[in-house]
């Protein structure tokens, strides 16, 4: 076994040859890449899912499914995006992958674990899918599965409940492996303010799966419980309290939205000193920024329950707290946005997605705000401002961060190139689809059409017509991103060990990387982002930049 | 991985897992804490119903297991291994007691009519609903972990008895006997909240 042959070619454990080779494999980049294949169908199926709602929603009345349908439909593209794409998608993908190999380690602290993470992640999965065709129908409550109706309605709600309480499991799992890595095996030389964004952002968001988690377990279990044993822990008759299933829920659910941010934050601080050829501005603002969004995030949950009978000192504090997020996530925008400042910019596809990323990811963060102010809230809470303000945050924003961190690192993943050309089209007409798509519901939101509604007044048709289409164009771009993805494995251009001149470890080794990462002992650079080096090979060989 | 194993580094991964542990019985607690807000007089009045001989009788089992848990750990690491063996069949049989206890405890309420949407306390008063309805998903969330750290010490002691648990390799026995001290300390606290109630 030479060092340099690729970890395709080599299976941890040893002797494993063919489909075993993956399935019983401990090689975080398998597992890494094996999640990207489960993920990546969840994602086409969810998007379908999602674009029949909106195409039922362009004419009044019913178009092509009716109000049953589309509320299953609804329920089914939030749990399937939030549990199976949102949460677990860059962690899980390319934290797996690059998280030990920036931190130079040969892999993360538990393997084994990792494994087993991973198959949690399939029985969640497929629990998902098998509720859907047993019992007595598709689970139609929205993800976010509130009481009464998840308690008393007949639908399969209880299966789909299981399979969050499974991925919950094992998104937590990865959590406490992460932590373990990063505080075990990091490379001895490499202090703490020398690790990389990404990894820094991974370690935050791994501190709030491990928090939040359980949270939302016991309370998904005491949906189960109530379903199974109907105690009345939650029914008002029965001297339960509904409002304390909220609190219950969001006390996870919303610092679930920052374990899906936080890593996209993290992609982004990796891509532009790259493309900007330029040290990030402000490396331990960005770090300090990470950990306070996440600690400052797990304590506004309340601000999803304004109207839902909390006293007036509640709904001020939660308000409060909830404007306090918005320094950390500025701070981090500020950042990247100075650092691009008089760099030396290559507008690659990875760079023009992070672009993407700042510009929908700051109209997500102040609609937010509009949001988290108690008074607006009343006129706009529950209607398709909401919408399409979480939608800002966490398509246009983790979204695109997937897509730019796909683009990244998909050379060094598979060791081979994309069409550049094919790319950026595919990226353009996205964020043009995106624009239409959402735009649109902030408006409808403010004129005051309702969220989950089947139906709606005459007056609301063209906005909703004009979302449909804006939709189709979106789709149009992710079929082409994809497609062009895609075709890079017919058509293997190599990528060289580090096509864009990217500073940290990953960009040191082959492409792709072999099976214990580091042929030799990795050398740590004083400052993660120090780009002489880069400028001067770039330099020498004549090129304005790096990137071919 | 490292030629050698990182001990230190497994102890963390287990503590970060009993942390997840301790919030998820911290979800119940909080809604102790909010229906005992609501429900004071009606919490006192159930918490009279419950058996506090058993309560304390398996109170006393639990704290002792865990001492002799504790135990086990220091003769591993003696090389004491017949110690050893015995203190960990002991521990398991004292989780086995509990558990028994358990049982006629649920059972003597059970056929009072007192369970989860029985009779009595669907058409009774609703505090004590709840301070039945949180008694059983409780006591009930905390016989399953009795359960599992009983597997985990059964699995501890399999391993010494096949000879692979040795005083230079015992991080088994000492995170089986971390959630084992996990479970009893639950207890501690589950105890009081129900028993004890004023």
């Amino acid at each position: 076994m030479t060092a340099t042959q690729s970890f395709y070619h080599t299976s941890a454990p040893p002797g494993l040859t063919g489909v075993k080779s993956w399935l019983l494999t401990h090689d975080h980049k398998r597992l890494g890449l094996m999640y990207l294949a489960a993920i990546f169908f969840w994602f086409i199926l969810a998007t379908f899912l999602g674009l029949m709602l909106r195409t039922e929603l362009m004419t009044q009345g019913r178009t092509i499914m009716g109000p049953e349908m589309y509320n299953s439909v609804f329920t089914l593209h939030g749990v399937i995006m939030i549990f199976l794409f949102m949460i677990p998608g860059i962690p899980a993908i390319f934290g797996n992958f690059f998280l030990p190999i920036q931190l130079g380690a040969d892999d993360v602290f538990f393997p084994r674990l990792n494994l087993f993470s991973w198959y949690l992640f399939m029985l969640g999965s497929l629990f998902a899918v098998v509720s859907l065709f047993v019992g007595e129908g598709f689970p139609d409550t929205g993800w976010t599965f509130y009481v009464p109706f998840s308690v008393q309605n007949t639908a399969n709600v209880g299966m789909t409940v299981t399979a969050a309480f499974i991925l919950g499991m094992s998104s937590m799992l990865t959590g406490l492996n992460f932590v373990t890595t990063f505080h075990r095996m990091r490379d001895k030389k490499m202090g703490l303010m020398q690790i990389p964004l990404f990894t820094w952002s991974l370690y935050a968001t791994a501190w709030v799966q491990i928090l939040a988690t359980p949270v939302i377990s016991i309370t998904l279990v005491l949906v189960v419980v109530e379903r199974l044993l109907n105690i009345g822990l939650f029914d008002p008759d029965r001297g339960g309290d509904p409002l304390l299933y909220q609190h219950m829920f969001w006390m996870y659910s919303h610092p679930a939205v920052y374990i899906m941010i936080l890593p996209g934050m993290g992609v982004i601080s990796e891509i532009i000193p790259v493309f900007s050829r330029k040290s990030i501005f402000g490396y331990k603002a960005i770090v300090w920024s990470s950990m306070a969004i996440a600690i400052a995030g797990s304590l506004v949950w309340a601000h999803h329950m304004y109207t839902s009978g909390m006293s007036d000192v509640s709904v001020f504090v939660f308000s409060l707290l909830t404007f306090l997020v918005a320094i950390p996530s500025a701070v981090k925008v500020f950042s990247w946005v100075a650092t691009m400042y008089k760099g030396s910019i290559q507008l690659s596809p990875p760079l023009l997605f992070s672009l993407m990323f700042i510009y929908l990811f700051s109209v997500g963060g102040l609609t937010g705000l509009v949001l988290g102010a108690a008074g607006p809230n009343i006129h706009v809470h529950d209607t398709h401002f909401v919408v399409a303000h979480f939608h800002f945050v966490m398509f246009g924003g983790t979204g695109f961060a997937f897509f730019a961190a796909l683009h990244y690192w998909w050379p060094k993943m598979f060791g081979i190139m994309y069409s550049f050309r094919a790319a950026n089209i595919g990226a353009v007409l996205t964020a043009v689809g995106f624009i239409f798509h959402y735009v649109p519901m902030l408006i409808l939101g403010l004129q005051g059409m309702p969220r989950r509604y089947y139906d709606y007044l005459p007056q609301f048709e063209t906005g909703n017509f004009l979302a449909g289409f804006g939709g189709y164009l979106m789709v149009l771009g992710i079929v082409i991103m994809f497609v062009n993805l895609l075709r890079s494995f017919a058509k293997r251009i190599p990528a060289p060990a580090d096509p864009w001149g990217g500073t940290t470890l990953e960009w040191k080794i082959p492409s792709p990387p072999p099976l214990h990462n580091f042929p030799e002992k990795p050398e740590i650079m004083e400052f993660p982002y120090d780009f002489t080096e880069v400028v001067k090979r770039s330099e020498k060989n004549g090129m304005k930049g790096g990137v071919r | 991985m490292s030629s050698r194993i990182d001990e230190t580094g497994i102890k963390i991964g287990m503590w970060l897992f009993l942390y997840s542990e301790i919030i998820l019985f911290g979800g119940l607690f909080v809604l102790y804490a909010v229906y005992f807000y609501e429900y004071a007089e009606f919490f006192a009045l159930g918490g009279k119903e419950l058996d506090r001989i058993i309560g304390a009788v398996n109170t006393v089992v639990l704290l002792v297991s865990s001492f002799t848990v504790a135990a086990s750990i220091t003769a591993i690491q003696r090389d004491a291994r017949k110690q050893t063996i015995g203190l960990l069949i002991f521990s398991i049989f004292c989780g086995f007691i509990f558990l028994v206890n358990k049982y006629f405890e649920w059972g003597a309420k059970i056929h009072h009519d007192i369970y989860p949407n029985s009779d009595t306390l669907v058409n009774g008063e609703p505090g004590l609903n709840i301070f039945f309805g949180l008694y059983y998903v409780i006591t009930g969330l905390h016989g399953l972990h009795v359960i599992i750290g009983m597997v985990l010490l059964t699995i501890s002691l399999v391993l010494v008895l096949t000879g692979k648990l040795t005083s230079s390799r015992f991080v088994m026995l000492d995170n089986s006997g971390l959630y084992w001290h996990l479970v009893d300390l639950i207890w501690i606290f589950v105890f009081p909240l129900f028993y004890l109630v004023l």
